[in-house]
């Protein structure tokens, strides 16, 4: 379907994908009502009610640049399977029977009290698939922030789990891994996953080419 | 598995994440080379929103942030198609915008530029593409707005857009423009994309055919998503 210079931005000459472009730093203003399963609170993604499966986890971190000092204006966000592996997307043979009380998805700033992201959620399931190497229990992770034109994309692992044959943790320098790999702590309040994300400098976080 | 070695990213359209000119990105960009992503469900799915989240005026930033009148500024239409990168329509992929009002002021706490703030405006939107991929957005063209990257720094006139096409590997980001803004040369943001085609199609075309008369100013936006270009909803079963 060739685009016509008559009504496109994007005729055929200059066709090609569109630049990504900084969230700067009034997203929260656009980017913050009505996906998660609690109004206003994307990052959310079970409620305590809910009658999704699986253990109850928080995901807790901040975003630290190259002086180490925590970023206030960060997005991050969260895809992930349920707690049998399943995603609720059609590209996944088992899509027909992943949990329908678990969405999958979620999104934080990081104007928590700490300057810190907070994702409820649930801990994902390993994903096993007849003739593909099995993933690792694992949130696939999009950073975004005033300062990034382009968004960076990341994994956390979880320390309780053994991850040496997961594909992508395996492809990693062993020395970076450590980055990927969040520190489970029990709580009186529940399971909470400790990770920061470094941008640059000692202990950067791995980031992908997707 | 073996250990494979890092290498820079993929030659594309896409900013580079230190651009010295966009003085925040020299803490925050990353060091280290992107490590290569062995491709995986994780990133071949990705959320899927239906229309049970849409409201009624979602789409149109004139009516649904009305408190006791209409928003001030001029009206603009922009509709435009979502592509993958083999020119397919992308359907029923959630959209999201935000802007500035007319006087190129955000609603948000930290914003404490000296111009006034509509009581009637939010600038928030959100859209699905319909089965041909498109969407439409009916809003007020927002203002020019000064930042403090440099002496006399103005941002363009833009409209944030995020949109998630059908896969993880499809996320966007990025902004829209106008065309013929003389702030478009001075601005480190959109100057940060290394390729002048690229660039281009970030500028809306004005287009009379879609202008109504005595009501909005209408403006095609086309996007077009990298990433795996699959699109699994036409494949067959």
């Amino acid at each position: 379907m060739p685009l016509s210079p008559e009504t496109s931005n994007i005729p055929a000459e200059v066709f090609g994908p569109s630049p990504s472009q900084t969230v700067g730093p009034y997203f929260h203003q656009g980017l913050v009502f009505g996906q998660g399963l609690v109004h206003g609170e994307e990052n959310v993604m079970v409620s305590p009610t809910s009658p999704a499966a699986g253990e109850r986890i928080v995901w807790r971190g901040r975003v630290l640049d190259g002086d180490g000092e925590p970023v206030p204006d960060a997005l991050v966000e969260v895809w992930q399977a349920d707690a049998a592996g399943r995603y609720r997307h059609p590209a996944d043979p088992e899509h027909a029977r992943a949990d329908p009380h678990f969405r999958g998805f979620g999104r934080s700033d990081t104007r928590h009290p700490g300057h810190t992201f907070v994702f409820q959620t649930i801990k994902p399931g390993a994903v096993v698939r007849p003739g593909q190497p099995t993933l690792a229990p694992h949130l696939q992770v999009w950073v975004g922030m005033r300062g990034l034109l382009t968004h960076t994309v990341t994994r956390v692992f979880f320390g309780d789990e053994d991850n040496s044959a997961d594909p992508v943790f395996a492809s990693l320098p062993a020395e970076r891994r450590n980055t990927l790999v969040a520190r489970r702590e029990e709580t009186p309040g529940g399971v909470v996953y400790h990770l920061d994300l470094r941008m640059q400098g000692e202990g950067e976080t791995v980031f992908f080419d997707v | 598995m073996t250990t494979e070695k890092p290498r820079p990213r993929a030659p594309s359209v896409h900013p580079a994440h230190l651009h010295e000119p966009y003085t925040s990105s020299v803490k925050r960009a990353p060091h280290e080379l992107l490590m290569p992503l062995p491709h995986t469900l994780a990133d071949e799915t990705g959320p899927v929103f239906g229309t049970d989240r849409i409201r009624p005026d979602d789409g149109d930033t004139t009516r649904n942030g009305r408190v006791n009148g209409e928003p001030l500024g001029e009206r603009i239409l922009v509709r435009g198609r979502l592509l993958d990168s083999a020119g397919r329509p992308v359907r029923g992929a959630l959209i999201e915008t935000w802007q500035a009002n007319a006087a190129g002021r955000y609603i948000h706490k930290r914003d404490q530029h000296d111009a006034p703030l509509d009581p009637n405006f939010t600038g928030t939107a959100r859209m699905l593409t319909d089965e041909h991929g498109e969407y439409q957005l009916v809003s007020i063209r927002p203002g020019a707005y000064p930042w403090r990257n440099h002496h006399n720094a103005w941002r363009p006139a833009h409209i944030h857009f995020s949109v998630f096409g059908v896969n993880f590997t499809q996320r966007l980001v990025t902004q829209m423009y106008f065309p013929g803004d003389p702030l478009l040369a001075y601005d480190p943001i959109y100057g940060g994309i290394p390729d002048e085609k690229g660039r281009r199609r970030l500028i809306s075309r004005f287009d009379l055919d879609l202008t109504q008369p005595e009501w909005a100013l209408g403006y095609r936006f086309d996007l077009v998503l990298g990433g795996d270009a699959q699109t699994p909803w036409e494949e067959a079963h």
